[in-house]
């Protein structure tokens, strides 16, 4: 069963087509990477299966099941989490409201008007926490974190809703080198159950972390293949001609 | 311009009154709308440089604002006009009704749909076809990038909002002999305004002309039929049209 | 705690203070939980609206056109006039909700001005610009509430429950969410939270408790006139919420026995209590926008740090 499946996706701002033809499949606990220069429409594609934007054509299937016409909290309860480019949490709140929220979308719970926070759901926290070595900072403001421990936060709490297909948009970016190492090392510790696709930027760090590679251009897939192959495709070096 | 402004009902009533004065003197009316015209935007603008600056992108704040600044128009011109309503005399020339392919019209009421259309076609012109107009909807789109190319952003805003209230402010005259300067207009006037752009569509003229024709064929007919829900039905096409299109009709976004 | 003082010091007032005041306590409770209704939306929900005074007032009307056309006794009128008026919460959240920001503002607005039209025009259900008059309190177990101490504690009762409960759905994991759905309805969404839903609930919920607080003023006040669903009004519920503070439970409270008492206090002096409404406000967002409670704090933290 293909866990993420797109077929003829197209998406246009007024004439600018961004994302002009996209078909593409990936297995169940595959780890994906979508790369392209700027304006290729990544994050565009991204946008697409979250259902932050609305296509308008084709169609995207999850496990099978046709996606395309839900809002994006529907797909959350499907099984797609997804981290964002900006990193958006709650900066007044500690790691552990942060990540308990996040626990607590999937959960009934969320709609008691009258009762308080089930103290399980920050007990639970902690142990997410804890898989990404924060759990000593669970009390604190996000706001006092550094800008790569928000990232493994963010990444944390999308992990937390224990997703079949997570979207990582650009995980790496803006991060230090050593930053870089931790947040890669969480990747690639991510279960199988999950399955990855990934946005990324930094092509050097990244080609090592895919199964799969896509490269997008002018929102169409230029080259998809192994590494091996994207990296012998004379295409991909078009693309990047004077990167 | 993306304001959002509640005083306009409250600006339309100032320039009403302030004609009442000024054709105490000059019993002319389209004298008297010229000057309140001109006095409603000097006001105006006051306003938009002192306050609405201020304010930039604060959408609750400019509403608070244009609110309180309302409730002070309205009371000042409660305590400089009394509370009685004061008539606008007619033209002597529009006194007459005009027959016109069997129908009789009362000749101001004509008068002022053409003032209507006219200044209609010329904002139109103004915002479309000139240099004005484009360097005007380039502040409104991108102030930075406007600011950027040399465009004057922060006088045009202020000279835009200054036209729009001297509109106001003359429209609250050549309104006059039809609706009275009374307290209280500016309460009716103001939902007018609201709807006529939320139906139409933020940031169209031809949304404003579209929803006030609709608006206004609506409510008189609505008026005739059912007067009791008045009211509601003036206010129907604009909950319908925004139930089924956040935009308006030819909105370029949802409000 | 604060509160438990706060609430030793509302009931002993009737002790020590004479029936003016008393009535003006009563008028502070109703008028604190209407304004508590609407900072769900605007300081929670992170929904600014311009149109609360129609459930107050829906509610209030309901109550009277129940009471004087239908002669149904309190008890029974009450809860159909909030049932009422929250199933028109519905509806209008259904509509205002299609919108956000300025335009969920101007269709509250509008909404609100579709009421209070219709109650000036169709006389023949309102009276008009009459209002209805010659309403009955009611008479829970019998109790007279005509005098102005009884009915203080009858509206300090409800006024206390109903802020309440407010104060468990803020703080319950719904108002958890309704909070984040405020900051960053985005990544609300991409977690899994039906944020439309979340403020739907929310709008209903406060319509509830807006007429909750209109059968409390009609029930001071034995009288409801169209001026009641005014703009006027939505607005002085809008100013004790911002005067106060949105961000805590207790801003609205203190926000409204400030505007209260400043009205009345002012009122002996100007007459034109609409024209300083309005200075008010626009003082308000000018120096303090983030409420006058804590622009006060604020204030004195820099005045006592200097000496």
């Amino acid at each position: 069963m293909e866990a993420l499946r797109l077929q003829n996706l197209k998406k246009s701002f007024g004439g600018l087509p961004a994302i002009a033809d996209v078909s593409l499949t990936v297995a169940a606990g595959e780890r994906r990477l979508i790369i392209g220069p700027n304006g290729a429409g990544k994050t565009t594609l991204f946008n697409l299966l979250t259902g932050d934007l609305s296509r308008d054509a084709g169609s995207i299937e999850l496990f099978g099941a046709e996606v395309g016409r839900l809002a994006t909290h529907r797909r959350v309860h499907l099984g797609l989490a997804r981290t964002y480019q900006i990193i958006t949490l709650f900066p007044q709140d500690t790691l552990e409201h942060n990540v308990a929220l996040s626990l607590m979308g999937l959960s009934p719970t969320r709609w008691n008007t009258f009762g308080r926070v089930p103290q399980r759901f920050f007990a639970d926290a902690g142990a997410v926490l804890a898989r990404v070595g924060l759990e000593k900072a669970a009390k604190r403001p996000i706001a006092e974190l550094a800008y790569g421990e928000k990232r493994r936060v963010e990444i944390a709490m999308a992990l937390a809703q224990k997703p079949r297909v997570l979207l990582l948009d650009e995980p790496l970016a803006g991060l230090s080198r050593e930053e870089r190492g931790q947040v890669k090392s969480l990747i690639a510790a991510i279960p199988r159950e999950t399955t990855v696709v990934m946005i990324e930027h930094d092509t050097d760090t990244a080609l090592d972390m895919a199964d799969r590679i896509t490269v997008l251009h002018y929102g169409r897939v230029i080259v998809e293949g192994t590494r091996a192959e994207v990296v012998a495709d004379p295409k991909t070096r078009e693309v990047y001609l004077g990167h | 311009m993306r304001i959002a402004n509640l005083t306009h009902g409250a600006l339309f009533m100032l320039g009403a009154y302030i004609g009442v004065s000024v054709m105490r003197y000059i019993p002319n009316l389209w004298v008297a709308a010229l000057v309140a015209g001109l006095a409603v935007a000097a006001f105006g603008g006051l306003l938009e440089r002192l306050i609405l600056r201020k304010l930039g992108g604060n959408v609750f704040g400019q509403v608070l604002v244009t609110l309180g600044v309302s409730f002070i128009i309205a009371d000042a011109c409660l305590l400089g006009w009394g509370g009685d309503p004061i008539p606008i005399q007619t033209p002597a020339i529009l006194q007459a009704p005009v027959r016109m392919a069997g129908f009789v019209f009362p000749a101001y009421r004509l008068a002022v749909v053409v003032i209507a259309v006219v200044v209609a076609i010329l904002l139109y012109l103004l915002m479309e076809r000139t240099r004005l107009g484009a360097m005007i909807r380039a502040g409104v789109d991108d102030p930075q990038m406007a600011s950027a190319v040399g465009i004057p952003v922060s006088r045009l805003f202020t000279t835009v909002f200054c036209l729009g209230a001297a509109l106001a402010g003359a429209g609250g005259v050549i309104g006059g002999p039809i609706m009275s300067a009374y307290p209280g207009l500016d309460a009716d006037m103001l939902p007018l305004a609201l709807i006529v752009v939320i139906l139409g569509g933020v940031g169209s003229l031809l949304g404003a002309f579209a929803g006030a024709f609709i608006t206004g064929f609506v409510y008189t007919f609505g008026v005739a039929l059912l007067p009791d829900l008045a009211y509601v039905i003036l206010f129907l096409p604009m909950i319908l049209v925004i139930a089924f299109r956040p935009r308006g009709l030819f909105g370029k976004f949802a409000a | 705690m604060r509160w438990i003082v706060a609430l030793v010091l509302a009931a002993a007032l009737p002790l020590v203070a004479g029936e003016y005041y008393i009535n003006l306590a009563s008028q502070i409770v109703i008028f604190a939980v209407f304004a508590a209704s609407i900072n769900l939306l605007l300081g929670y929900g992170g929904l600014p609206t311009l149109g609360h005074a129609a459930y107050l007032g829906v509610g209030a009307y309901v109550s009277a056109l129940l009471q004087l056309k239908l002669h149904y006794a309190n008890w029974l009128a009450a809860p159909i006039a909030v049932a009422a008026t929250t199933a028109m919460g519905c509806a209008f959240g259904l509509i205002a909700l299609r919108a956000t920001g300025l335009g969920f503002l101007m269709l509250t607005l509008a909404l609100s001005q579709v009421l209070w039209g219709t109650a000036y025009r169709w006389v023949s259900m309102t009276d008009g610009d009459n209002g209805l008059r010659g309403l009955a309190r009611p008479t829970p177990f019998g109790l007279d509430l005509n005098q102005a101490m009884p009915f203080y504690y009858f509206a300090l009762i409800i006024g206390v429950l109903s802020i309440w409960m407010m104060a468990r759905f803020v703080a319950s994991p719904f108002g958890v969410t309704l909070k984040g759905a405020r900051d960053q309805p985005r990544r609300m969404s991409a977690l899994g939270y039906d944020v439309w839903l979340i403020r739907w609930i929310t709008f209903i919920y406060a319509s509830f408790w807006g007429a909750v607080s209109g059968l409390l003023f009609v029930y001071y006040h034995k009288y409801i006139h169209p001026v009641s669903l005014s703009l006027a009004n939505s607005a002085e519920g809008l100013l004790a919420v911002i005067a106060g503070g949105s961000g805590t439970l207790a801003g609205p409270l203190v926000g409204a026995a400030i505007v209260l008492l400043l009205k009345n206090w002012v009122s002996a002096y100007i007459e034109r209590w609409n024209m300083l409404l309005g200075f008010v406000f626009v003082l308000i967002v000018v120096f303090m926008p983030e409420g006058v409670v804590p622009g006060f704090h604020r204030l004195w933290k820099r005045f006592v740090s200097k000496t």
